[in-house]
């Protein structure tokens, strides 16, 4: 396989056409949920909703389970995932701290101290990972 | 003939339009994002453009997994604001310049950029963000101060268009615009970005020196900003901040060398670094 030059960045997926084939019916199922009877119909029945998405077992649990991360490391993009999110009442933000480990307001106090700085946040390697 | 006088950068935050539509700018959270747009709202009020070419990304509303154009350009009569899981934005419709669109197209075509030509098209916070900050609050039975040109850009799945692409396309946009006959004024508008990342542990990631570095080079060498390849978007501005390749089709329909007449730089809005800047072209 072609190396893929931003493998090494940290904490990070990025959604290429691997990700988007491995996530197909994950994230399709995921932006159904824009519209409000989809929303009514999830809401009201989720297992016979997901039936109607050939996702797969692992996939499925992680949506049962809103495991935020888990789904993103079975081809899941933060754009569709976040349809899932909205439709619980999590907005952007406090999916990311959910998504950090961070907890809504520690999240929320980093952003206003200035973000995640970038020293440190580069490559794999400064967190300790391969 | 109609004419490029100037092209706006401008970030897209969502939560910037839900702050305007529940009437919460003035907190003292917000405030600071909006003050930066107080001199661009004057201007653009001075300025009057007819049409506005509007670059931004769909984020997984108006195109589903199903089908990736990298460059599709809104050719509808209008453009309804979309339900993004949260409801519609309270905001007017988008009128578009169906016979310039349509002659953008053809003309893009011809210069050898195959666009995708979307007949129906909802629009979702990235574009509608844009023209708020700009043009301030309008309630949904309102009506936007002038025609968009809507063209959406994918940056949702890897690889989106390269900076030099965009650059290109810029230019083509401008030749375009030059060959339609009627005397119209038309502003492009280069949205997304700046330094962020919504996903996933790094999720939060900020670089104000990339982003200053970004909008330095974006007046003053925009063809050497133009070749940064992908990775250095998705290492040093978020997986997200590489949204801001489509602040290059913006700056390619402008004059090599502009004028800045206004720059505004807010950290935070949400998850993101707020950038925004207003270069005209020197012979309008």
């Amino acid at each position: 396989m072609t190396q893929k030059d931003y493998e090494d960045i940290p904490g990070t997926f990025v959604f290429d056409a691997d990700r988007s084939r491995e996530g197909y019916h994950l994230n399709q199922f995921c932006i159904s949920l824009r519209l409000q009877k989809n929303r009514d119909a999830f809401n009201a029945d989720e297992a016979a909703y997901l039936d109607k998405y050939p996702m797969t077992e692992a996939q499925r649990a992680a949506v049962v389970a809103r495991d935020w991360n888990l789904l993103l490391e079975l081809g899941g993009n933060i754009y569709y995932t976040s349809k899932l999110a909205a439709n619980d009442g999590i907005n952007f933000q406090n999916l990311a701290g959910l998504m950090t480990g961070m907890g809504v307001d520690d999240y929320r106090d980093m952003m206003l101290k200035g973000g995640r700085s970038i020293e440190g946040n580069r490559y794999k390697s400064e967190w300790g990972e391969d | 003939m109609a004419r490029i006088t100037a092209g706006v950068g401008c970030s897209h935050v969502p939560a910037i339009g839900v702050a305007m539509d529940t009437g919460i700018t003035e907190q003292p959270y917000w405030q600071p994002v909006f003050k930066g747009f107080e001199f661009s709202r004057k201007w653009i009020a001075e300025k009057k453009p007819d049409v506005i070419f509007l670059v931004y990304n769909d984020h997984c509303t108006a195109f589903d997994a199903s089908c990736i154009p990298t460059f599709a350009l809104g050719a509808a009569a209008t453009f309804t604001p979309a339900d993004e899981g949260w409801g519609p934005r309270p905001v007017p419709i988008v009128r578009n310049h169906q016979k310039l669109a349509s002659h953008i197209a053809q003309s893009l075509i011809l210069d050898e950029f195959d666009m995708t030509i979307m007949n129906e098209m909802e629009v979702d916070h990235g574009l509608t963000v844009p023209l708020s900050v700009m043009f301030g609050e309008i309630p949904a039975d309102g009506e936007w101060p002038c025609l968009v040109i809507p063209l959406a850009v994918n940056v949702v799945q890897y690889p989106a268009p390269t900076g030099n692409r965009c650059y290109q396309l810029g230019k083509a946009v401008r030749r375009a615009v030059e060959s339609f006959p009627e005397d119209l004024n038309v502003m492009i508008f280069g949205t997304g970005g700046m330094s962020h990342q919504l996903q996933y542990k790094r999720a939060g990631l900020i670089n104000p020196e990339f982003d200053k570095m970004f909008l330095d080079k974006l007046t003053q060498d925009p063809v050497g900003l133009s070749q940064m390849p992908h990775v250095d978007y998705l290492r040093e501005a978020g997986s997200e901040g590489v949204e801001m390749v489509m602040w290059h089709v913006m700056r390619g329909a402008l004059d090599d060398e502009v004028t800045e007449v206004h720059r505004h730089y807010h950290v935070p809005a949400s998850n993101t670094a707020v950038g925004h800047i207003i270069l005209e072209n020197k012979d309008i």
